[in-house]
């Protein structure tokens, strides 16, 4: 996964949780393939439904603000959606993205640059965003959070601690 | 070295001199706070591979964000939660009726100063209100705490905010909270350490000044902390669960930013559809039709707050075409709101009286609006679609505002009336 190429989706700031997956589905919809169908409803109807996997979203300032359901971040990367680069993230939900093995990239110059729908490469090794608009460099993961991206997420990743402290 | 609440907490956590903004530390919270999604969680730990929770002891459980069930489905949720409960031997678990997670946390002792309470629910800085640090978390680390005990926590920056002055009659923690995210912005506090301090904050009391940690979520905040005084030391005597150790920010500790507030300049504020962050003075939006009003919530279903909405509708009749819900924090508030003769008022004005729990406040049941609608609540949220249906408008204002409002049928100030 290290690139990803896919078409862009574009959004303002302050996208909250509650349009990215709607509260009233939180106790209802449990398992994790159905959160796709649902996500973006309140926001971009079309966005579940057109939604290719690889396709990358572009926020505002302060993505995922509001409440701290990770379905707001699994009803993403269920859909195998590539990643999310905003402006900046809201603290639980960035924690969410990690914690999903989603890529959530902080790059205000590329999401100024990037325009909707076109298709663009994001390189996670080189820490690069290739665009139409030309090439954006964005900070690296946080050296303590690597372990649990390159585990696949933090599931796996407490499954392997698990394991060890049980042998 | 100098430290803030935050710096000075999380070092004593993870076994250290000193941290600094940025440090990645690996910490054991005192609570590990979850409510409804505890099923959920319980299923995520499984996949980890857990069987038996580290630390029982260390849980709070609470079923309040769908009680009691609206439907079969949310029913089997809250069965599956009994028996994980019952199998885990878990101590701390709150069942359907006593109340809203963050409410309880505090009445049962078991937020207290110097602890660290994590929990799968973005309000979980309201713990703050004790002196406790308190960060939401999501549901994969919650059971990552679940089978080993420890989480990684990024230090915060930290913020301070002084507030001096008195307040005017009838202005609220509510109507300051307001005025300040709605200086600052939903992200003016993204990923930092909220303080208050200031002569304003000491003489609140506890119930109002929970409101402050509670809506610092608003504004990004990881966690929102109080200095505990006497006030908190006493309401935990004979409460706390714990012996603990208050944690105070040294006087010289590095903010990264600081503001000042006179509390005599706070006026009654609204936060309009549909970011908490639009913010206006209610003077700016009074008139606006009102279809439901809903006091309760986590920020403000206390009984000071069914107090200051029983007084504004004492001898008063909720206007025709204009429905107001009242949902007490906690069956602690309830009762006492009961014998204090609040629920009695409420009633006699026509309003309608729900059990404890989060209600309406995220679109789950007991009186969401129809589409078209216009609601005024004392919640933290109103997001769109936050209350159920996006086709409708949320007004976030103090407890009184609201009940004023509901008599009135449209938004006004209780002066007013």
């Amino acid at each position: 996964m290290s690139v990803i190429k896919g078409r862009v989706w574009k959004y303002g700031d302050n996208v909250n949780t509650d349009v990215i997956f709607p509260g009233k589905y939180t106790y209802t919809v449990s398992d994790p393939k159905e959160m796709p169908q649902y996500a973006l409803e309140d926001l971009d109807p079309k966005f579940a439904k057109d939604m290719q996997p690889g396709d990358i979203i572009i926020g505002g300032t302060n993505w995922g603000c509001g409440s701290s359901r990770e379905q707001a971040v699994v009803c993403l990367s269920e859909a195998n959606l590539g990643a999310i680069i905003a402006k900046s993230f809201a603290r639980i939900y960035y924690r969410n993205c990690l914690n999903n093995a989603l890529p959530a990239l902080t790059c205000p110059e590329a999401v100024d640059a990037i325009e909707n729908g076109e298709t663009i490469e994001v390189d996670l090794a080189a820490g690069e965003i290739r665009c139409a608009a030309g090439t954006f460099k964005f900070p690296p993961l946080p050296g303590a959070v690597m372990d649990i991206f390159a585990a696949g997420g933090l599931i796996d990743y407490t499954r392997q601690n698990l394991e060890k402290k049980k042998i | 070295m100098a430290q803030t609440f935050a710096e000075k907490i999380l070092a004593k956590k993870a076994g250290l001199d000193h941290t600094v903004p940025g440090q990645i530390v690996e910490i054991t919270p005192d609570v590990a706070l979850s409510h409804d999604n505890t099923a959920p969680i319980y299923g995520i730990f499984q996949r980890m591979g857990g069987e038996r929770v580290y630390a029982p002891k260390m849980h709070a459980i609470f079923i309040d964000h769908a009680a009691p069930a609206p439907t079969t489905k949310h029913a089997e949720n809250h069965r599956i939660i009994r028996e994980i409960v019952a199998d885990q031997g878990i101590e701390y678990f709150f069942d359907v009726g006593r109340g809203i997670c963050h409410q309880v946390l505090v009445e049962e002792g078991l937020a207290l100063p110097g602890e660290v309470v994590l929990g799968s629910d973005s309000h979980t800085p309201h713990a703050g209100v004790m002196g406790a640090f308190g960060a939401g978390i999501g549901r994969s680390e919650m059971a990552s705490i679940w089978a080993v005990g420890s989480l990684w926590l990024r230090v915060p920056e930290s913020m301070k905010i002084t507030v001096n002055g008195e307040f005017h009659p009838g202005v609220t923690a509510k109507d300051l909270a307001l005025k300040v995210i709605g200086d600052l912005g939903a992200d003016g506090a993204l990923y930092m350490s909220v303080e208050w301090h200031g002569e304003a904050i000491e003489t609140l009391d506890l119930s109002q000044r929970a409101t402050l940690p509670n809506m610092m979520a608003e504004m990004g905040a990881k966690n929102s902390y109080i200095p505990p005084d006497e006030k908190v030391i006493a309401f935990l005597d004979g409460r706390a669960k714990r012996t603990f150790e208050a944690v105070y920010p040294d006087p010289d500790a590095n903010y990264d930013q600081s503001y000042s507030y006179d509390a005599g300049t706070i006026e009654p504020m609204i936060a309009c559809p549909h970011t908490v962050d639009n913010v206006k003075p209610l003077s700016a939006v009074a008139g606006t039709n009102v279809d439901q009003a809903f006091l309760g919530t986590c920020t403000n279903g206390r009984l000071d707050d069914l107090a200051a909405a029983a007084e504004v509708l004492k001898g008063n009749k909720i206007a025709t075409g204009t429905r107001m819900v009242v949902i007490p924090a906690s069956s602690q508030v309830y009762l006492d709101a009961l014998k204090a003769g609040h629920i009695e008022t409420f009633l006699e004005a026509g309003a309608i009286i729900e059990s404890p729990g989060c209600g309406p406040c995220m679109g789950n049941h007991m009186g969401v609006p129809a589409v078209g609608e216009v609601s005024i609540s004392t919640a933290n949220r109103n997001f769109r679609g936050r209350m159920g249906t996006k086709e409708s408008d949320v007004y976030l204002a103090s407890p009184a505002v609201v009940a004023a409002s509901a008599v009135a049928g449209e938004i006004v100030h209780p002066k007013d009336l």
